[in-house]
């Protein structure tokens, strides 16, 4: 029973790791600019697609017809090589076999110049607007990016394969001294985990211990006394829109091998993420990845058998019936603030 | 008593003259199509329904199609059940809608803000997944509740009508097809207006109001908001119900996807489109979302290039090829370029345009021209 147990709670953790990275972006651009942000689930969609184009990029590949040699059907036989194989050997090959975390060298700057141009471009002009058309005009834009990515890459999941080395099952069980083959765990969902950890310790690193992170801080607390003392909160805020966009991105990209992302992978996680986001408590960052996490494993827990028997089509509606029940109970969420959006 | 202030008269003659006339107005569009303008009704009540409660109150609600859809499996219900007439469906649904309604707002409204928006979308949301799953004896899953042969019928039995052939809703022995099912429609719109018409110049109406501006001031002058907002949201219901069923008047067919939370964003963008809090706006939006879904989604290629024909060659081409993105399979494109162009335009959705317009033809001198007032900030 332990065994389960403990699986169950493993399966979980991908699951909410994506939740709680994409609250965590989310709650990032609420608490600094206090704009709600409905093009962050389309960020996350942008992210996976920089994986997308970048495998599409490094298996690009030169044809040439062997005349000599024909195929079992008469036509000369083609002979395809990857450009990169061409040009950088072995490399190229890890390369291409590495393809989806590689492509993280490119999300970010993208994602960084997509996020910043975004704010500078449209949300700036909506701080002060109320909630209602921030949601429309971010709504708006997040239907632009779908389409604008549907478009180009067809409505068509795109299967992203993960490394080779990478594939199978590790046997997490036998690795903290339990009896071999009970608990395996698919190991690039291990990986999802461990990799949200970082980023998210990083993100709290950075506001904890930069003089930059602590401006932040100062600025979401009171950030007109702030801009009094001579700093340019704006400009640091732009950078936090962009550092969200980068962390929703970079969950995308990461999450590809385990969903094959199409135009709409976005919006899917974007009402999850924004009922993570209250049961968090609107604002705070602990709240978000606490909640996140919490919700995943639920779920997982609410998808076993023995529990589907017990109560019927709870694994339906699990996470939203732990979102009344938090907020009937804890009126702010779990770590919200007084105050914040309750108007 | 004054029953109606002048323009108030003027607003709803002009409306209704308006939806009357929409057959042949629309003619020239393209969308003077029995179906289309049936849609354009149904979802015109659900609109002011919804704006009864976000614009006057200033709750957003992000579950409003869960009333939709119960609307509708609640009118099949009655077609299958009791008769094949519409009048009993529609009270049949108002009802069921409107109690539905009362218990999620009644728990709803126990909070404000984001969290009330959160705790709505998870009920709307959790009554789509079980419609999915658990209760399929009600709703049919996946394939949609849908009128049978042999269903009971149990007034029609007893009244001794009988059908031949396969079901369908009718009025008093009429059959709502065609026109007649959009006039049906058309004049529930109009009494849907006339009604939020004077829920908003009652004192009710202004009840609400404050309670958008300002809800602690409402409360510490003495008022409980509660039961005022509460009744706001359960009218709203209601309305949604009576579109849901008039939606299954039209098509007798219920299906769960019309409770998922892409309906209840439909819902909200309509209204912030046309202009949340006004009359005429939340139906102008969802006339126009509806429009756009039904007559750009439709546009190929063939007719681009009869519309682009005019042009030189090659010309054309181009026009085609970077026009053809915006239509058909991309009119969703089309629509989140007009979200975004109307939000940063026009703050206060195509009303607000209206408004500007008016400006310019009025001479008097008026201290903020093209400005709409401040809004006021409700306090903590």
């Amino acid at each position: 029973m332990f065994e389960v147990i403990f699986l169950q709670f493993l399966n979980g953790l991908d699951k909410g790791a994506a939740y709680a990275l994409i609250a965590l972006g989310l709650t990032l651009v609420f608490g600094t600019l206090g704009v709600v942000n409905f093009a962050h689930g389309a960020l996350f969609m942008l992210g996976a697609f920089c994986a997308v184009l970048f495998r599409q990029f490094v298996t690009l590949e030169t044809v040439t017809l062997d005349p000599e040699k024909l195929s079992p059907w008469g036509a000369p036989l083609e002979i395809r090589e990857p450009l990169v194989q061409a040009w950088f050997g072995d490399f190229g090959a890890v390369l291409v076999n590495y393809s989806v975390p590689a492509s993280i060298i490119i999300t970010i700057p993208i994602m960084l110049l997509v996020g910043i141009g975004l704010e500078r471009g449209i949300i700036k002009h909506f701080y002060k607007r109320p909630h209602a058309e921030q949601i429309l005009v971010t709504f708006g834009l997040a239907i632009v990016a779908q389409e604008l990515i549907k478009s180009f890459f067809g409505p068509n999941p795109i299967p992203q394969p993960m490394p080779s080395d990478l594939r199978g099952a590790a046997d997490i069980g036998a690795f903290l001294g339990m009896q071999a083959n009970v608990i395996t765990y698919p190991i690039w969902r291990l990986i999802y985990f461990l990799f949200s950890f970082v980023i998210i310790g990083g993100v709290f690193a950075f506001l904890q211990f930069t003089t930059f992170g602590m401006v932040v801080r100062a600025g979401m607390a009171d950030r007109e006394t702030v801009g009094l003392l001579g700093i340019n909160i704006d400009r640091r805020f732009t950078i936090m829109f962009g550092l969200a966009a980068v962390v929703a991105g970079m969950a995308g990209v990461m999450y590809t091998p385990l969903l094959p992302p199409n135009y709409h992978i976005g919006m899917d996680f974007l009402v999850l993420s924004f009922v993570v986001v209250v049961v968090g408590g609107m604002g705070s960052l602990p709240g978000a990845v606490a909640a996140g996490f919490l919700l995943g494993i639920l779920q997982s827990f609410a998808s076993m058998t023995q529990v589907k028997a017990l109560i019927p089509g709870i694994d339906q509606i699990i996470i939203y019936l732990v979102a009344v029940v938090i907020l009937l109970v804890l009126p702010r969420g779990l770590f919200g603030r007084r105050g914040v959006m309750e108007a | 008593m004054r029953v109606m202030s002048r323009n108030d008269l003027l607003l709803f003659v002009g409306f209704t003259v308006v939806v009357l006339a929409m057959p042949i107005w629309l003619h020239p569009f393209g969308a003077a199509y029995p179906d289309l303008l049936q849609r354009f009704m149904i979802f015109g009540i659900f609109a002011v329904g919804f704006n009864i409660l976000f614009g006057l109150t200033g709750y957003l609600s992000f579950g409003h199609a869960a009333f939709f859809g119960v609307g509708s499996y609640a009118a099949v219900w009655s077609f299958k059940l009791l008769s094949l007439d519409a009048i009993p469906a529609l009270i049949f649904a108002v009802v069921v809608s409107g109690l539905f309604s009362l218990i999620i707002g009644y728990v709803s409204l126990r909070r404000s803000g984001i969290y009330f928006s959160i705790l709505t979308l998870a009920f709307a949301q959790m009554s789509y997944n079980l419609a999915y799953s658990v209760l399929t004896p009600i709703t049919n899953g996946e394939t949609g509740l849908q009128l049978t042969l042999g269903d009971p019928r149990s007034l029609d039995v007893a009244m001794g009508v009988s059908t031949v052939g396969q079901p369908v809703p009718t009025l008093l022995g009429q059959s709502l097809g065609g026109f007649a099912g959009f006039y049906f429609c058309a004049g529930f719109l109009i009494l849907a207006f006339f009604i939020a018409q004077r829920i908003t110049n009652s004192p009710f109406g202004m009840m609400l109001k404050g309670i958008k501006s300002n809800q602690t001031r409402m409360n510490y002058t003495g008022f409980n908001t509660k039961p005022y907002t509460l009744a706001a949201f359960v009218i709203s219901g209601m309305y949604a119900g009576l579109a849901g069923a008039l939606l299954a008047v039209t098509d007798p067919l219920a299906g769960a996807e019309r409770m998922q939370w892409t309906a209840s964003g439909e819902v909200v963008l309509m209204t912030i489109l046309g202009g949340a809090g006004t009359l005429v706006g939340p139906v102008i939006g969802a006339w126009l979302i509806k429009y756009f879904e039904n007559i750009f989604s439709a546009i190929n290629d063939n007719i681009l290039r009869g519309f682009w024909s005019f042009l030189p060659e090659g010309a054309d081409n181009v026009m085609v090829t970077i026009s053809s993105k915006f239509v058909g399979e991309g009119w969703f494109l089309t629509l989140g370029l007009l979200f975004v162009l109307v939000v940063v335009f026009l703050p206060g959705g195509i009303m607000e345009g209206v408004r500007r317009i008016a400006h310019l033809f009025d001479r008097k001198p008026k201290d903020k021209p093209g400005k709409a007032a401040p809004r006021p900030q409700p306090a903590e």
